[in-house]
This record gives structure tokens, sequence and C-alpha cells, in this order.
């Protein structure tokens, strides 16, 4: 029997090579941590295996108050996120507001963390924007009051910073699996049963959503739970979270500090363990809970507080971010700004002036390693994608893509920044770039996936049937059609190399510094004015970048109408 | 128009397709040059899928057995773009990022050399369907049927062995639907090229005026 040769059975399959390039590195990176965290490194004169670097590390001061800030911060932010964006999706998914809040929400999952974490500080700080504009007259205030804030010891400004940041995140990729489920069907059929809109929602669509985008969900708790930029920006100090104790061992000019960060950063990968397990726990008894209210038959019909909630609370999200950035940009250009004054007395260039030719060098870099990253990223992905030829869904590689979101950062590329110190490796551009090509290529992927996947397939086949070769048709067909997601995920995966601050600060180790490295570096002490030119420029590079990808495709094919929208 | 290198007969040798081990269809049949097989079914009765058997894309989900020769050349094992399928789908599918002359051209063989060589031919392919010096314009400007007339050029310009009809007019309304017709089956006449038609549409098999194989209705009780 004949069968059509199929073009797919070649020696590596696309996953296999996937599951190479992203699991490679975070396995050497884990070993890296895992040798020195029992004393052996030769290349540091770490001969003998020992349980010593464990017991330094426990007798550190207040090392268990800083392993339970980051778990509970951690688990708090991704209860928020998920408990926001749920109900939120249960009261106003399929509404016709709905796409104008989806319009308003993406642009801020382009804005880099520390930029957001800068934008809340500013905001929430006693002399900040908030407590300017309603002192002296609401609450007396003459100078700042004496808040512990941000930087709170219970970390509560450092999980709001986290919430602002992941639900968009999270709604966005949300937003990506919900087409796929019977929404209308399911809101009509449990409205006629008499169900409010969010115990309808529950009942019927969440836990088919809930399974698409659950392992988003763990990436945000992994990435909450070990999280460094936010968390010495907005973050409890004296003790910090165990995360930036690391990353300052990790950076700590005494080499032999390397062998208590290993032993920490392994401390770190128990605690994601533990966040994780504990997550497992949560989802249980929420499964529980939902099964009660089913089989309850409650119809819980009042439930405009909770959905006015979780429109606000994404609404504040939004606000947050803007106004938090808008303050930021005042101070970049504030003169004299006494408080409790809400806006400075004078306005001047002088900061940029003097902060421009001193961020120039980081700025460089930043663009550099953005750019070489994601057009590396680009092209892999495309070649990726090409080599998956005609299968279709591709359950495995979607999962493969959050290998590197599902581990702690600081544990793995610590690791790999050991192994390049002991293969007597200098910090260099090609071993940043190498790390930021790691981060930058799962968003790249997970972006053009989609629009890759939806193409109509006739136009191939009828470029097929004219004779075209498999590589003909990619570039002059497939590509061009697609010439527009492919800027987008180029935009994407260049928003996400600006905003790499531990992989860079780590791997760069202090030679090679970016944007994102130097605005955290400011963050303690640093003149607010310059921050808020820091944290701006940081800022508006995603934005550039997005619009060069909206706008390129209307220059380019101005007289082409189906190709500029 | 073109220089007609060849045109054999289509034969489609035994072939069965199957869906999880249910047989959707077997087909024997031989299409000779000038002629058009209507094949004629309900949706789902696997009418497509054998378009994409004989087109070279047949999704591996399915299974297919038998041989497709276009006149003593077995080509069931050869893939897609050595087949020479010229394929009328539905919808147009002008390339959205091609002028409409450059959608021509790009179907244009490479044995066809020199860009002024290959631009005149198809101002030719353009002027023969009155749409004469529409070569720079956006195919997005055109109407449904100017839009389905350049699809038709473009697969003829392809020099195709064979034509592959899914339903092409049925998205027409239907005085365009008459006139479209027409003007692809005495196209496809004139070229002497063997064609199969899928629809479900009698009124196209009438037009069409060859054989027409009803497949997916003896299962029915």
């Amino acid at each position: 029997m004949a069968r059509p040769i199929r073009t797919g059975s070649r020696g590596l399959t696309t996953n296999t090579l996937l599951a190479l390039i992203l699991g490679l590195p975070i396995l050497a990176g884990i070993a890296g941590v895992i040798l020195p965290a029992f004393g052996y490194l030769p290349a540091l004169g770490g001969l003998r295996v020992t349980l010593g670097h464990f017991a330094e590390l426990a007798g550190q001061p207040h090392i268990l108050r800083s392993s339970l800030t980051g778990l509970a911060a951690g688990l708090a932010t991704t209860c928020a996120a998920v408990a926001i964006v749920g109900t939120f999706l249960a009261g106003f998914a399929g509404m016709p507001a709905f796409s104008r809040i989806q319009h308003l929400v993406s642009p801020l999952l382009a804005v880099p963390h520390a930029a957001a974490a800068f934008a809340l500080a500013f905001l929430v700080a006693p002399s900040g924007f908030l407590v300017r504009l309603v002192s002296p007259e609401l609450t007396g205030f003459m100078r700042p009051p004496q808040w512990l804030l941000p930087n709170d010891p219970l970390a509560v400004s450092m999980v709001a910073g986290l919430i602002t940041k992941e639900v968009p995140f999270l709604f966005l990729i949300a937003l990506a699996a919900l087409p796929q489920l019977p929404l209308r069907q399911a809101r009509q059929l449990t409205a006629a049963l008499g169900y409010g809109r969010l115990s309808g929602f529950l009942i019927s669509v969440w836990p088919a959503l809930y399974r698409q985008i659950r392992l988003a969900v763990f990436a945000v708790l992994v990435y909450s739970v070990s999280v460094v930029d936010v968390a010495i920006i907005l973050g409890p100090q004296l003790p910090a979270t165990l995360p930036v104790r690391i990353a300052q061992w990790a950076d700590d000019h005494d080499l032999g500090a390397r062998f208590l960060a290993s032993a920490a950063a392994l401390l770190q990968l128990a605690i994601v363990l533990a966040a994780v397990t504990a997550w497992l726990v949560i989802e249980r008894i929420g499964r529980f809970v939902l099964a009660r209210l089913t089989h309850s038959g409650r119809r819980l019909r009042n439930d405009g507080v909770p959905r006015f909630v979780s429109a606000v609370a994404m609404a504040a999200c939004a606000a947050v971010i803007f106004l938090g950035i808008a303050t930021l940009g005042v101070w970049s250009v504030a003169g004299l700004w006494p408080f409790p004054d809400a806006w400075p007395t004078k306005l001047t260039s002088q900061i940029w002036l003097r902060t421009l030719p001193q961020l120039w060098p980081a700025l460089r870099t930043t663009i550099t390693l953005a750019l070489t990253s994601a057009s590396l990223a680009l092209l892999s992905a495309v070649l990726l994608l090409h080599r998956n030829g005609r299968r279709r869904e591709n359950g495995t590689g979607h999962r493969l893509l959050y290998l590197p979101l599902l581990l702690p950062e600081i544990s793995f590329v610590f690791g790999l920044q050991i192994l390049i110190v002991a293969a007597g490796l200098k910090p260099a551009f090609g071993s940043v770039l190498a790390v930021h090509f790691l981060f930058v290529l799962p968003y790249v992927l997970l972006s053009l996936a989609a629009p890759w996947r939806e193409l109509d397939p006739r136009f191939e086949r009828i470029a097929a049937g004219f004779g075209k070769s498999a590589l003909q048709t990619l570039l002059t067909v497939r590509l061009p059609l697609l010439f527009r997601a492919c800027l987008i995920a180029f935009a994407v995966g260049f928003s996400v190399s600006v905003g790499l601050y531990l992989p860079t600060l780590l791997i760069g180790a202090g030679r090679l510094t970016t944007i994102a490295t130097e605005a955290v570096a400011l963050s303690s002490g640093g003149d607010r004015r310059v921050i808020g030119v820091y944290a701006l420029v940081q800022a508006s590079l995603p934005f550039l970048a997005f619009l060069v990808a909206s706008l390129a495709p209307q220059l380019l094919f101005r007289n082409r109408r189906a190709m500029r929208t | 128009m073109l220089d007609i290198a060849e045109t054999r007969p289509l034969t489609l040798a035994d072939v069965t397709i199957r869906l999880a081990e249910r047989t959707l269809l077997a087909v024997s049949a031989k299409v000779m040059p000038g002629e058009v097989l209507t094949i004629m079914g309900p949706s789902g009765s696997g009418k497509s899928a054998l378009l994409a058997f004989a087109g070279g894309f047949l999704d591996p989900a399915f299974d297919a057995g038998g041989r497709l020769l276009i006149g003593e050349e077995d080509v069931t094992d050869i893939p897609a773009n050595r087949r020479h399928a010229g394929i009328l789908f539905q919808d147009p599918l002008l390339f959205p990022h091609l002028s409409i002359g450059g959608n021509i051209v790009f179907a244009i063989p490479p044995s066809i050399k020199g860009r002024k060589a290959r631009h005149a031919l198809a101002e030719r392919a353009l002027d023969e369907v009155g749409l004469g010096g529409f070569f720079d314009r956006d195919p997005e400007t055109l109407s449904g049927g100017q839009k389905a007339r350049v699809a038709l050029q473009r697969v003829l310009v392809s020099a195709p062995h064979f034509l592959l009809l899914d339903e092409p007019f049925s998205k027409l309304d239907a005085t365009l639907r008459q006139q479209v017709r027409e003007l692809v089956f005495s196209r496809a006449k004139a070229a002497g090229l063997p064609a199969i038609l899928v629809t479900h549409d009698s009124a196209d098999a009438e037009a069409a005026g060859g054989r027409v194989l009803r497949i997916g209705e003896e299962e029915k009780p």
C-alpha cells in the first residue's frame, strides 16, 4: 500500500532540537551550582566534598526570614494574579467593552519589570506622587511621613509591584487560550439555568481555561518566588529576600563567596519546589471548592461586588504603570520639587543632558544585545517552525518552551556563571548574548507559533503546484505573509532582552552593563531624577520596538491593503 | 497562450482513502486531456481528501492507497512541488503581498527566462480575461469575479499537467458563477488539461459536461 512521503522523518525531531537548545544550558547551570554547593570547584580551590557551605549558609543572619518572605511573596502574587484575571474574565469575557480593555493591557506586558517597579515606587513612596497629591490638604503632612515604603518588611509593595506585571501576562495568555473554548454557548447555557456570570463561568469554562494557562501560572509562581530586580527596588531590606542576597554573594569580590552563593542557590531551588508543592495543594483546594459549588447548584446571582473589584484591580494595574511612568518622566525633568508640592517649581533638561553621556554606553550595549538576541531568536524560531512542517498541534513543543521559565533563573544562571569562571573565560558579549538568547527564544516562539499555525495552508499548496521548493515557498510566500507577525515576535524578543536583569548581571559580571543593570544599581540611594531618566529610557525601548513593528508594514505595503492590518 | 508541452491523461488507479480504518472512497478513473471528471458527494465524504491526494498534500491522518499516473508516469510518491498540479480553491487566494501582475509572474515556470519576457507573458494573460493594464494594482482592489479570473490565469500560466478544482465557484453569486464556470471549463479544454472537479452543486457537474462520480452516498440506507 502506497503512502504519501512524509517530510518530517529526519533524524532529529524539532522537539528534540528545542529540548537540547533550552535544556542543555539549564542542566549545565544546575550542575554548576550543585558541585560548588558541596564544596567541589577546583578552579576556585574547592577540592573537598563538604557540607560546610550549608552550615555557613544556616549561620547567616535572618536566613529563614529571607527565605520565607520570598516564598510568601511569590505565593501571594500568584494567588492574587490568578484571582484577579480569573474573576475579571468570568465577569467580562465576551462583553463588548472587553476588546478595548485588551488593547489597554497589552502594552503593559512590554514594560520591563524594573521600570514598572520604579513606577510603583515613585507613586507610593512617602514623598511620592500619591502622598503629594493629597498633602497637605487631606493629610496635613508638611514633611514626608516616616513610612517604610516601598521596601516594607512584609513585602506588600513588592507583591503589589509583581501583581501589576503578572496580571497583564496571565491575562494575555488566557486571552490567547479563550477562543478555543465554547465561551458563548457556556454563557448562554448557564445564564438560561439562572447562574450568575461569575459562577456560570467558573463552573463551565474555568476548569478547561485553567488547564490551558497552567504552565504560565507556574512560570509566574517561579518568577515571583525568585525575583531579584523587583525585590531590590520594592522588596524588604535587612534582611532582603534570599534571591537578592544570593545575587549579592554571587557578585562578591571574594570569589570564596561563590560557595556560599551556590549553597543558597540550591536552597532557592528547594524553596521553588516548596512553592510549587504549595500551589498544587492550592489547586486541589480550588478544585474541591469548585466541585462543591457545582454540586450545590447555588446560582450566586448577586456577584456585582466581586466583578466590580476585579475590574478595579485590572484598571489599577494599568493605572499604576501608566501614572507611575508619567511620574518617572516628570522627575527626570524636575528642577526644584519640594514636598508637598504636586508639581515641580521648575522644569529643566539639565538632568537629561547630564545623564545621557554616562547612560550612552549602557544604552548601546542594551540595544546591541536586544537587536542581536531578538534577530537570532527570530531566525531560530522560523527554522524550528519550518522544520516542524505540516505537523499541527504540538503540545510537547509548547510545553518545552516553558523550560527556562519554570526554574529559578538565580539558580541555573548563577551555575552558568560559575562554569564560565571555572572554564577560565572572561565575561564577554558572546556569553551574555547566549544567555539572553536562552530567555528570548521561548517568548519569540510563543509569539510566532500561533500566526504560523493559522496561516491558510492553501497558499503554500498553490505555490507547490507552481513547482516552488519548500525554501522558495518559505521565502516568497510564508515569510512575506507573516511579515507583521515576525516583526511583532521580534519586538517581543527585543523587549524581553531589554528587561533581562539577573542574567545580564551574573553573566556580564559587572563588565557588561545594560540599562537594566544600571537602573537597578541606582535604586539604593540613587538620585530620583537620574533613576527617572534610566527607567524612562528602559520603558520606552520596548515601545519603540512595537511602534516600528506596527508602522513598518504600513510603509512597506503601502499599496497592499490586505497586508496592512 | 502557452505552448502546451504535454497533454497526457490523468489516471486514478484503485485509489482508496481511509480515515481511522473507515474507507471514505474508492475511485478508479482515467481522465483524458480536456476532460473534466466531476466528483460529487456530501461534505465529509472525502472528496476534498481525494483532491489533496492528487495534489500531494493529503493530511497524514488519512490513509491512502492506489496510484496516480500522468500519462505513463507514476507520480504517487512525488512531492507536491514536482507534480505540476494546478489548483483552484473556493477562494481566489491571490497572494496579498504581490501585485496582480506579480501573482501571475510568480506562477510562470522558471524555464521562461528574462524579466521582460515573463512580464509580457503576464500582461498577455491578464489581457485575455479583460484585465489588461491591471498589472501593478493591489489584488485587494479587485471584485470577486475579477479575482477569480486572475486566479484562473495564474494557474494556467504555471503550465500544469492537470487541474484540481475544489468547488471553485461556490462562493460566487449566481450570475458570476455562470460566467466564471464557462470561462474555467472552456480554457481548461482549450489547454487540453485533464481536470478533477469536486463539488456538491449539480449545475457545476452539468456545465462541466464530463463524467460524474458520486461518492459517499451508498452508505445511506
